[in-house]
């Protein structure tokens, strides 16, 4: 059996710039893989590519065996791939709960018909969908914030929200892009203990790119390194971290934890 | 069994019946601007779907009033000899069939606008759906045997208080009913954010046309009524500045709020009527409140912030 996702000599440029060279990776059926490097090393590219925002110039991307090259963000989503996003991208204007609703969207049967003529079979969805928001909701203590605006959260809950919202899609890998961004010591410990959780109740790959050390060295089983869109170094955290190169380019002499 | 909105339509539609029955005992005028807000209150609402709740920005309405307008019009003033008596000679079939058939045209109008958006966003998308909004101004103006710019005359009076309540009651409930399942949030979600609806799953492209699609059905539909109110139709009613009254009509109301929409519907007819006798530089004003509301309440009038919406 292939592995989950498949990066195949993956390459996007962009006018002259190589952002992703000749990249291939994979990520594991339960698997959770970092993917760290320095500032404009090509993260979030790859993320990009993998969920179809960007198609690459060359190479290919698979997921469970299928390539995912030419179709669209919203295909790949319904082929069980979740991200969240750097730059935190909720639904501002609508309220928690409507966040997470929304995302159920490929689940639900109904469509604008149904909406229209409402009928029984309609509500009992409705309803059943509502359980389904409040359940997650509450597993991750935002079941108090159901009918605020998303963007009036704080900081922390965004980003925790955002990952609800991604869950909600029922993904089998999920993306987190710098999902300690921002944090404080104690919400990050808190996430690394959230993500393991993740990971493990919805029995879900992870491929996170993050830049605190102690979050990505904590929690992955694999990391691969980035440097300039070129892969420099991939194996555990702790032969990572002896990687001279990988010292060299991001981790600087004295690996930094934090 | 219904749901609740449903009875609310029922109502609607009731109350619509009972005030048409009595339309009689009130006077021209004020049927003149009654009949009036209830086509801007179809003509605002089915706008806010696509400028309001999907965050497209539609400078076209009128174009697509115009479609619907003509079409009814053509069907029951051209055709009617023939067409009426296949219904019995019942004008109560007859009509709404007309005004149904308008629609329709008017929202294969809307595919075809809609499908641009695919590409284009903001002050791009304004400019093509003014432009569409021109162009069937003037291709009205220039094609004889739809009048050109003298205009189509003699379309029988077939409006009533009833079609225009009903159809607005109609649109109303439509939209609300659209938007308010997890499949509606969808619009919204697109409305706020395209990549990341797109992540969640959301063939954007697709709330996209719907809404174009379905607020040029009802845009057509009331302009057909609007035509057998006044019976008389020509291409200049349907201008730019019509469009630009029922942007303003969503603007003042609150983008997304479909209350507050129908309330600055309800306002702006009437302030117009009252200042009929200033002719053109009623735009002037029109151009002033967007300046001042934009500054001075971007979410619009009727939109109250820290007022908590229940998710249902
Ligand atoms: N759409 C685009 N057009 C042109 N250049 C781009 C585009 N997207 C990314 N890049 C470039 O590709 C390179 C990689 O960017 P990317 O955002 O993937 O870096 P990153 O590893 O996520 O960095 P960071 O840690 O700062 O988030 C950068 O030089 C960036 O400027
Ligand atoms: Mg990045």
């Amino acid at each position: 059996m292939p592995p989950l996702l498949e990066l195949d000599r993956v390459t996007i440029r962009f006018g002259g710039l190589t952002a992703v060279s000749e990249l291939t990776a994979h990520v594991g059926g339960h698997e959770l893989v970092g993917l760290i490097g320095p500032n404009g090393a090509g993260k979030t590219t790859v993320f990009n590519l993998i969920t179809g925002v960007y198609q690459p110039t060359s190479g290919d991307i698979r997921f469970a065996g299928e390539s995912l090259v030419g179709r669209k963000p919203y295909q790949i989503t319904g082929r069980n791939i979740a991200r969240t996003f750097q730059n935190i991208r909720l639904f501002p204007s609508l309220s928690v709960f409507d966040n997470v609703r929304v995302a159920f969207h490929l689940h639900v049967k109904h469509d604008a018909v149904h909406s229209l003529t409402r009928f029984r079979a309609f509500h009992a969805e409705e309803k059943e969908i509502a359980a389904q928001t409040m359940e997650l909701l509450d597993i991750f203590d935002l079941g108090k914030f159901r009918d605020e605006p998303a963007k009036s959260l704080p900081y922390g809950s965004q980003r925790r929200l955002e990952i609800v919202r991604a869950l909600a899609t029922k993904p089998k890998l999920l993306l987190l892009d710098e999902p300690a961004a921002g944090m404080n010591p104690t919400e990050k410990t808190e996430l690394t203990k959230l993500i393991r959780f993740i990971k493990d109740k919805f029995q879900i790959a992870v491929l996170l790119v993050e830049h605190d050390m102690q979050v990505v060295m904590g929690i992955c089983e694999r990391i691969a390194v980035l440097d300039y869109g070129v892969k420099i170094a991939e194996g555990t955290p702790t032969e990572v971290r002896a990687n001279p190169k990988v010292i060299e380019a991001y981790l600087g002499e004295e690996p930094t934890p934090g | 069994m219904l749901a609740r909105s449903q009875y609310y339509l029922l109502a609607a539609l009731a109350a619509s019946f009972v005030a048409s029955l009595f339309s009689g005992s009130f006077n021209s005028y004020f049927l003149d601007v009654a009949v009036t807000c209830g086509i801007n209150i179809t003509l605002a609402v089915s706008l806010n779907l696509i400028n309001g709740y999907t965050g497209q920005f539609s400078l076209g309405h009128a174009g697509f009033m115009a479609i619907g307008a003509y079409s009814a019009s053509l069907l029951t003033t051209n055709f009617g000899g023939k067409l009426l008596p296949l219904v019995g000679g019942q004008t109560w079939i007859f009509f709404p069939l007309a005004l149904y058939a308008g629609g329709v045209v008017a929202s294969v109008a809307g595919l075809l606008v809609g499908v641009p958006t695919l590409r284009l966003r903001g002050d791009y998308l304004a400019i093509v759906t003014l432009g569409f909004g021109e162009i069937i101004r003037v291709l009205l103006q220039n094609v004889d045997a739809v009048g050109g710019a003298r205009g189509l005359i003699g379309i029988p009076d077939y409006t009533t208080l009833f079609w225009t309540f009903g159809l607005a009651a109609i649109t109303v409930y439509t939209v609300w009913a659209l938007v308010n399942s997890t499949y509606g949030r969808g619009f919204i979600a697109v409305s706020n954010d395209e990549i990341a609806a797109e992540a969640m799953g959301i063939n954007t492209t697709r709330y996209k046309i719907t809404a174009f699609v379905v607020g040029a059905f009802f845009a057509g539909l009331a302009g057909g009524i609007y035509a057998h109110f006044k019976q008389y139709i020509a291409p200049q009613g349907f201008g730019f500045d019509k469009s630009i009254e029922i942007v303003v009509m969503v603007i003042l109301g609150g983008m997304g709020n479909n209350v507050g929409v129908i309330i600055a519907a309800i306002l702006l007819t009437v302030l117009t009527e009252t200042l009929r006798q200033f002719g053109d530089y009623r735009m002037i004003l029109y151009s002033l409140l967007i300046i001042v509301l934009m500054i001075a309440r971007p979410q619009g009038l009727f939109t109250w912030t820290g007022w908590k919406r229940k998710s249902a």
